[in-house]
Parts: C-alpha cells; structure tokens; sequence
C-alpha cells in the first residue's frame, strides 16, 4: 500500500488496475470524464493491462460491458447524468443478466436546465434496476469502494452489477490522498473473475436472453430480489475481510458517527456527510445530543441497520440532494418505509436541497438538524418535507 | 456447471439466475417448410464453381470436398437466388409438389 495524491476520478481510474479489470468500455461525459480519459492513459502506458473499448454512446459502452461480461472477463464503465439515463435499457439488461459489472457514477444534475455540478437524481432514478448502489464521501472510499463492488458483484449469492456513486465535481475533481494497493496486494482479496452459470463460449456455445412466458418469469425477478438483498449480508463480510487485509473500513451500509446516544441523527448521501461530521461536532460542543448516519448503501436498502439506528433515536433529519417528483425525497422515504412496520417510528424529517451543485456547508447542515432539534423538543413535527434554501 | 441447461424446471431451485439456452438444429423449427419454389441443381451441368453457395443468403448450401453443392431443404427458404446468379444456369426453381411433372 503506498500513498497517492489524486483527484477521485483519477483514483477511480487507478481502482482499475488494482482490480486488474479486463476490459472498460467508456463514454466521455462531464464530470466522469477524466475516469476513462485516465484510463486511456494508463492503457497507453501499459499500467492498465485490459482492454479500453473507444464506444460511439454511453448505451454502447453498457452494452460492451455486458457483452465482456458475459465472456467472464471484468468489465468496467463510467459515466454520469444524461449519460446514465442513456444506458437505461442497458442497465436492467445487465442486472437481468446477473452479470457482475462495476460502474463508476459521477452524479450530475439532469437537464434541463443544463447544469454539470451534482444532484444524485441520475443514480437514485435507476434504482429499480437492479443495480447494487453506493455513495462515497472521500477519495479514498471511492477508490476502495469500487475494489469492494467487484467482490459484491461477483459473490454467488449476489451476482448483480454495482453503481459507485461520487458527487461531480465536489469529490470527482477534488485532489485528496488515498491509499492505492498494488494488483498484486488486491490479488487474494479479489481472485480473477470465473462465471459459475453460464458464459459466452464459442467452445460451449448458449444463447441468452431467451423468451421466457408467464410461466417463468417471475421467478426470475424474485431470484434477483432475493440476490440484491443478500448483498447488504455479503458486503458486511466483504468490508470485514477488507478491514483485515487492508485495514480499511467506512463504516458499513450506514456509516454513523456520534449516533450512539443522539437524539437527533441527520442522514444523507455522498460528500455532505463528510461535512455532516463538522457540523456533529459543532453542535456536540454547543450541548445538543446530534449524530450523523450516512447511507452508503441505497440498494438494496439497509432496512435492519436502519431499523436498530432508529430504535436510538428521537428523530431523524434526512437529507436527499435529489427528489422524486410528487413524492419527495428518495432517502426519505425509504427510511419512512422502512420503520413503517418496525416498533420503532421516530420522527421523519425530509429535507432536500443542494441541488444543481448548490453548496451544502457546515451551517447548512446545523440549521437543518436544529429545525428537527426544535421539532423534538417542541413535540410538534412541523413540516414532512422542507426545500432548504429555497429563494422565496 | 457453467452452461447446464434443464428444460423443464420443477422449482426455483431448478431454474437458472438468468434463462440461457444451448444450441439445437431445428429448435425454432425447420424454416424450410415456408418454400414455395424448390432449387433443383442438374449436376451434369454443374462446373462446381461455388457461386451459388457463396450467395445463398441462409447458408444453406453446404459444399462437398469437391466443390459439389447440396441444397439443404430443411432450411432452404427457396429465394431463387442461387438460380438466378448459377452462371451456368443449371439451377431450376421448381414449384413446391410439381417436381415429379418436370
């Protein structure tokens, strides 16, 4: 392990080579663009040891994925936004597929109006696909992060593909220290890649993706439920290895900090819960009882953490930097669900905000938790959802 | 084992993650049946030039050592092309169930 100095896109690049990933099939779109344009590079300069796949549109490039997949090779992609949205059918063909591809997302808003800085609209909306999903908050934990989503991915129990979501611009081009393992370093956590039900084989020819009539289909789409939940089981042991062999750990489907005697915890996704802890401490220090939950893993949803976090607290203030029209906040409302047949029902506070790359800082961030402090302690809930910073 | 395919599964625990399927002559049904016109080759005429099979649009002419073309009927859609293109000009489309009139 030795220490590098690099933007997250670049480290997710460097993930690469550490996975010893076989083939990337990437299209450029702002703010992933630097992942496969520093992978090209290292192609060119022999450090990346696989295939680079120059594709004409992000619904080319998942499908390239999909085609190395199914041959057993590791394969690989970035993108953000529009782009993400263009892979769509892509994205549930490979989950349909129980091909354990990685994808790097660099959440980015979706237009109009045009706007390239973060909103995790893009990745939240591809939730039902089938997808297993993570939001990172550091350099660091995205490049290992993406090491780890390999492992989930091509678990037995699992087999489904993983989206490795990093705020654009706020983390993709932010220059941090992260600590990179050698492919040789990563090589027993991480075994080359065997297909244990079917491949593409000219030796030992299928065809896949047959038509399959009500008889069957269902019980499909249960196996794949079933799979994606058994990943929030598979990726505790996943980070428990990690930690032993790398001494590496962030904290699990939800990353919690100062929760254990809060009364209010604030819960959010990406780089606003690093800031979150900023905010914790500030408060900590002007008495209030505050700690913050980050969601790591969206999908599938940490139901049982989420359940004996809640049994702790008073109330929850959830931040979504994203938002399901007619609805409200993704994160939210899963919490909400959640506890919804648990005995534990604490308060629900949705916030959104952020969006469009607004600034989330630590003062907005307090001034969130203490409208949800003022709720507990004045027994009266307020609002379910409230735009935070929004121009009258 | 990568690959197994069982047609009839009983449970889920018979089923694939994913349906796949091994190749099988004929598992979509012999498409040879759609033909109106049959390709009749006169192998006296015949110079084993190839063409005819090089344009079949179905590969549906398979070759002897010798260059001999043989029509397979079982998925010959009857398209006349070979016919049209034989330089020789020794390949006959003959309606379907008129063969013994000629």
């Amino acid at each position: 392990m030795k220490t590098l100095l690099m933007s997250a896109n670049y480290a997710a690049a460097r993930a690469i080579v550490s996975a010893r990933v076989e083939v990337v099939a990437a299209y450029p779109i702002t703010p992933a663009t630097t992942v496969p344009e520093q992978i090209a590079l290292l192609d060119e300069e022999g450090i990346y040891k696989g295939e680079f796949i120059r594709v004409e549109s992000e619904h080319s490039a998942m499908f390239a994925c999909i085609g190395a997949s199914s041959t057993g090779a590791r394969a690989f992609t970035a993108t953000s936004s529009n782009g993400l949205l263009l892979m769509d059918e892509a994205l549930h063909w490979a989950a349909a597929a129980r091909l354990p591809i990685v994808l790097a997302n660099i959440n980015r808003s979706v237009s109009p109006p045009w706007n390239i800085h973060v909103t995790h609209d893009d990745s939240m909306s591809k939730r039902d696909t089938g997808w297993i999903q993570f939001y990172v908050a550091s350099v660091d934990e995205f490049y290992h992060t993406i090491i780890q989503a390999f492992k989930v991915a091509e678990d037995e129990r699992v087999l489904m593909p993983v989206m490795v979501s990093a705020d654009g611009f706020v983390l993709s081009h932010t220059v941090s220290t992260f600590d990179y393992l050698e492919p040789e370093e990563v090589d027993e956590f991480l075994p080359p890649y065997k297909p244990p039900h079917w491949v593409m084989n000219p030796d030992n020819p299928v065809s896949h993706g047959n038509i399959v009539f009500p008889e069957y289909y269902q019980e499909f789409r249960y196996q794949m439920h079933e799979a994606s939940k058994n990943a929030l089981k598979v990726y505790e042991e996943v980070e428990r290895d990690y930690k032993r062999l790398f001494g590496k750990y962030f904290g699990g489907p939800i990353d919690q900090y100062r929760c254990d005697d809060a009364e209010v915890v604030f819960t959010s996704q990406g780089t606003v819960g690093a800031e979150a802890i900023d905010a914790i401490d500030e408060l900590r220090d002007e008495g209030y009882k505050v700690g913050a939950a980050r969601v790591r893993m969206y999908r599938p949803f940490p139901v049982e953490p989420m359940r004996a976090l809640a049994s702790k607290v008073k109330a929850f203030a959830s931040f979504d930097r994203g938002v399901s029209y007619g609805f409200g906040g993704h994160v939210a409302n899963d919490i909400r669900a959640a506890l919804y047949h648990s005995p534990y029902r604490p308060i629900v506070k949705s916030y959104i905000g952020g969006l469009g790359g607004r600034d989330v800082t630590v003062d907005d961030i307090k001034e969130i938790i203490l409208d949800t402090v003022k709720a507990v302690e004045s027994g009266e809930m307020g609002p379910e959802e409230t735009w935070h910073d929004l121009l009258e | 084992m990568v690959n197994q395919v069982n047609t009839e599964p009983k449970s889920r625990a018979d089923m694939p993650k994913t349906p796949y399927s091994a190749p099988v002559i004929g598992s979509t049904g012999k498409t040879g049946s759609w033909r109106t016109f049959n390709p009749v080759i006169d192998y006296d005429t015949c110079n084993r030039c190839r063409t005819c099979w090089l344009y079949c649009p179905e590969a549906s002419i398979d070759l002897d050592e010798d260059g001999t073309p043989h029509i397979d009927y079982d998925y010959c859609k009857g398209c006349g092309i070979c016919a049209q293109v034989c330089p020789k000009k020794c390949i006959e489309m003959v309606r379907a169930g008129q063969e013994e009139a000629t």
